[in-house]
């Protein structure tokens, strides 16, 4: 059981990275899980096909607010290529313990507010990850 | 701590309550949410597949007739057991949900018009509250909600000057699933009436914790899930007064539910089986009729005073935890056997995640009451809730779990 509240997925949560809106954001999106109500925004500034900043704003449980709070530290710098290609797994590597199918949506909350936000940008369907 | 009932040999009859959950017994704090279920009920359903299953009121054939026989006799016993005046006045529907839709769909339809007023509580579940907004705009009609404080009390003052010749139903459940208020409905019945108004009873929670008599009460209809009392999943009841039923429109149409049929139209078959279009859901309107000879043998009045001493431990046990903040009464006299909380910054999800581990089972989120939470600037909480079956010692087993909670969320 501690293995599921990892200190460092409380630290995220208790301390969140990048936790805010920005001002004027080049991708923004926001999105609920209806089942509990989780709710994430990331704002995602680009520069150059560069993601050169990025906030989360939101409330939920541990693992879904420690996922956004990892995520945007993790995507800082990195191309929206790049950005693209993150998967469900690198998330749960990331966060680093074993979920259940119900928390599973907690923690990919924030990659889909990410993946629908930046495929938005070039038109892709934003509903595209994975259950 | 006494109890009413005996506890130990209740538990006995619940063969869930032997399984271990992450290695360790057991603890079944979500009965609100739907309760287990006693051997009895589990071997009857067994039994009648196994034994006497066939369609029920269609043939002349010897499992026919018994079939139709265990699922009337179920409705008798369900009848009595709520104290109906005939068993006519009692209608097997999917659940309380299902019956709600059945009143506002039929009823409601028929009834209300442009300008008439539905009056709800803001503690209302969401099927005591969606129905009534769909219904209400399509006849347009106007959907209100009499206040209630912070502890899920009923502003009963404001009650009087919400009630007016537009109102034409009140909605309100005897139990809040949140709160655990017990509301005061034989008040509100009758004051409803005074103006004209029927008065729905969404018993959900009330029937099966608290005594439950609709002659008493007064109302008009009542609505309760057999789930949530021992009975299996998929069975729940409609009762209502004869006359209102006998004037109201069928809800679903097909088998069972005419009398003759042509080409041209259809005659409606006569109360209960008018609101019963299709095969009912007979195994388990049989295992609800066995769930209520269950509760009625421990009898409601003891199982009533069992919660009240159990809700009233949980509170002084719950009310020692630091950070933690109930909502909801604090007179176990006027609630029911739930306990709502919060706890620290802990989200109630990650609260019920701990506690899972240790073998507890709570519910977290808003409990289908969004308004409510709304209201009380809650996106969510956490809610322990008993039953028969609750012991004082998994109130002790709760706590330790809130403290390893606490302490994984220490900062
Ligand atoms: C007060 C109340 N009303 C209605 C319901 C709906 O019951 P069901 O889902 O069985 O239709 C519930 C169950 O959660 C409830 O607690």
């Amino acid at each position: 059981m501690e293995d599921l509240y990892r200190d460092q997925i409380i630290d995220h949560y208790q301390n969140p990275r990048n936790h805010g809106t920005l001002e004027h954001p080049d991708i923004s999106y926001e999105e609920d899980n209806p089942v509990c109500g989780d709710h994430i925004r990331i704002d995602l500034k680009v520069d150059n096909g560069i993601v050169t900043d990025a906030r989360f704003a939101g409330h939920g449980c541990s693992i879904s607010q420690a996922s956004a709070s990892m995520l945007t530290e993790d995507i800082i710098g990195k191309s929206l290529e790049v950005v693209r290609q993150i998967g469900k797994e690198h998330v749960l590597e990331m966060l680093g313990i074993p979920l259940g199918p119900v928390r599973m949506k907690c923690a990919l909350l924030a990659l889909k507010v990410l993946k629908a936000g930046a495929y938005g940008l070039q038109g892709w369907p934003g509903d595209e990850e994975e259950e | 701590m006494t109890s009413t009932l005996d506890v130990a040999k209740i538990r006995a009859d619940f063969p869930i309550l032997n399984r271990r959950v992450h290695d360790k017994p057991l603890v079944f704090l979500d009965s609100a949410a739907s309760s287990q279920k006693p051997a009895v009920v589990i071997d009857a359903m067994d039994h009648y597949y196994r034994t006497s299953h066939a369609n029920v009121h269609r043939g002349v054939h010897t499992l026919s007739e018994e079939a139709t026989a265990l699922y009337e006799g179920a409705r008798r016993r369900i009848g009595k057991f709520i104290n109906a005046r005939s068993s006519r006045e009692v209608i097997f529907t999917r659940n309380a949900t299902e019956s709600i839709n059945l009143v506002a769909f039929t009823w409601g339809r028929a009834n209300l018009r442009s300008g008439d007023e539905i009056l709800l509580t803001e503690s209302e579940h969401h099927s005591n509250i969606v129905p009534w907004q769909m219904l209400a705009k399509e006849v347009g009609a106007i959907v209100r909600y009499i206040p209630v404080d912070a502890q899920g009390y009923l502003d009963t003052s404001a009650l009087d000057s919400m009630l007016t010749v537009k109102t034409k139903i009140v909605g309100i459940a005897s139990m809040s699933n949140v709160l655990g208020t017990i509301m005061p409905i034989e008040e509100v019945t009758q004051r409803a009436h005074g103006v004209g108004a029927l008065v729905l009873i969404d018993g959900a929670q009330g029937v099966p914790h608290l005594p439950t008599d609709v002659q008493a009460i007064g109302c008009d209809f009542l609505a309760f899930s057999g789930h949530k009392m021992c009975g299996p999943t998929g069975i729940g009841v409609l009762w209502g007064r004869r006359e209102l039923l006998e004037a109201m429109p069928p809800f679903l149409g097909g088998g069972d539910m005419i009398r003759t049929v042509t080409y041209e139209g259809a005659e409606w078959n006569e109360l209960p089986w008018k609101f019963e279009a299709g095969t009912p859901a007979i195994a388990e309107s049989i295992g609800l009729g066995v769930a209520v000879d269950y509760l009625s043998a421990l009898g409601m009045p003891a199982v009533r005073a069992h919660e009240r001493e159990i809700i009233a431990y949980a509170l002084d046990r719950l009310a020692e935890v630091p950070g933690l903040t109930l909502i909801g009464p604090d007179d176990p006299d006027r609630r029911g056997g739930v306990a709502t909380f919060t706890l620290d910054d802990i989200h109630p999800h990650d609260l019920a995640a701990i506690l899972d581990g240790e073998g507890i089972a709570i519910r977290a989120g808003h409990h289908c009451a969004m308004p409510l939470h709304r209201k009380l600037g809650l996106m969510a909480s956490s809610r322990a809730s008993f039953y028969i079956y609750s012991l004082p010692e998994e109130v002790d087993r709760l706590i330790e779990g809130l403290y390893k909670a606490k302490s994984i969320f220490k900062r």
